[in-house]
């Protein structure tokens, strides 16, 4: 199994999420921004968090029109699955793979702390999970107030995209959403960083199991 | 040519920022203001006969994302 991960200048996620893919058992690839194809025999992308582009114009918008990311929209719109996180989310936010936005948080503050999540989609990232489980997370962002028109906050109820959701809502996000799906369920887009609680000495290993079964998952799909 | 392109949170978008503005208004004794939205202007300086088209293609694909902004462009 191959993961790739995209690298613009400004990600700072980048390494914490190959490891995690790593300890997954995946073959991790890390991929430039300037890079115009993703290595051939690629499983699943990731879009990691940090500042890409120095979130110039809106956090994520530089990113979203950088080469790869055309490769990487063609990749999912042939069935290939992406994770993006907090930064990555509002990338793939920004090149229509998800649905919505992310604003700025409804307190302007930038949050950095652990919070609870409900799980709650139907997919590969949340299969290791029990529906309704409540998990912890860390949270890094300033713009994670996730908006969409009612009707698209509806349809991903209706086809169950919620992934995760607060407990506790930090940042003003609609219907307390903190991660969506694709239709096909096979983009998840999350501000909580699953990468940051992988292994004991980060003191929270609930973002482990988000990684753990997908190279089984994906064996079988 | 040049164009000013004004880029602004559609109308039922919350503005927290435009928020927090006009509370500071109100905290430095200006009374009566009732909203406040924040908003961003783009100039451009475009080779002479770059067409509507074109612009409003700009402002489709990276000056606005219309899931959450609108855009008005301004000829200078």
């Amino acid at each position: 199994m191959k993961a790739a991960v995209i690298v613009f200048p400004g990600s700072n996620c980048d390494r914490d999420m190959a490891v995690a893919f790593e300890q997954a058992g995946f073959d991790v690839e890390m991929v430039w921004h300037k890079d115009t194809a993703l290595p051939s025999g690629i499983d699943m992308v990731g879009v990691p968090g940090g500042f890409s582009f120095g979130d110039y114009l809106r956090c994520g918008a530089i990113a979203a029109n950088a080469p790869i990311v055309r490769d990487v929209k063609a990749f999912a719109d042939k069935g290939g699955y992406v994770l993006g996180v907090c930064n990555g989310f509002q990338v793939l936010t920004e090149t229509g793979l998800l649905p919505g936005a992310l604003l700025r948080n409804s307190e302007l503050k930038y949050i950095c702390r652990t919070v609870g999540l409900k799980v709650e989609g139907d997919s590969i990232f949340t299969s290791a999970y029990q529906t309704g489980e409540e998990i912890a997370l860390p949270i890094a962002h300033h713009d994670g107030n996730y908006h969409a028109d009612d009707a698209t906050l509806d349809l991903l109820e209706g086809e169950g995209r919620v992934a995760f959701r607060y407990t506790d809502n930090p940042n003003g996000s609609a219907r307390d959403m903190a991660g969506i799906l694709s239709a096909n369920r096979r983009v998840l887009g999350m501000m909580p960083h699953p990468e940051r609680a992988s292994e004991a000495a980060h003191g929270n290993e609930d973002g482990a199991r988000l990684f753990a079964n997908l190279t089984s998952a994906l064996t079988t799909a | 040519m040049k164009v000013r392109v004004h880029v602004m949170l559609k109308q039922g978008v919350l503005d927290p920022q435009g928020e927090a503005v006009r509370h500071a208004l109100g905290a430095l004794g200006f009374e009566g203001v009732s909203s406040v939205r924040q908003g961003k202007v783009i100039e451009l300086d475009l080779a002479d006969g770059t067409s509507e088209a074109t612009i409003g293609e700009m402002c489709e694909k990276l000056l606005a994302n219309t899931v959450i902004e609108s855009y008005r462009v301004e000829q200078l």
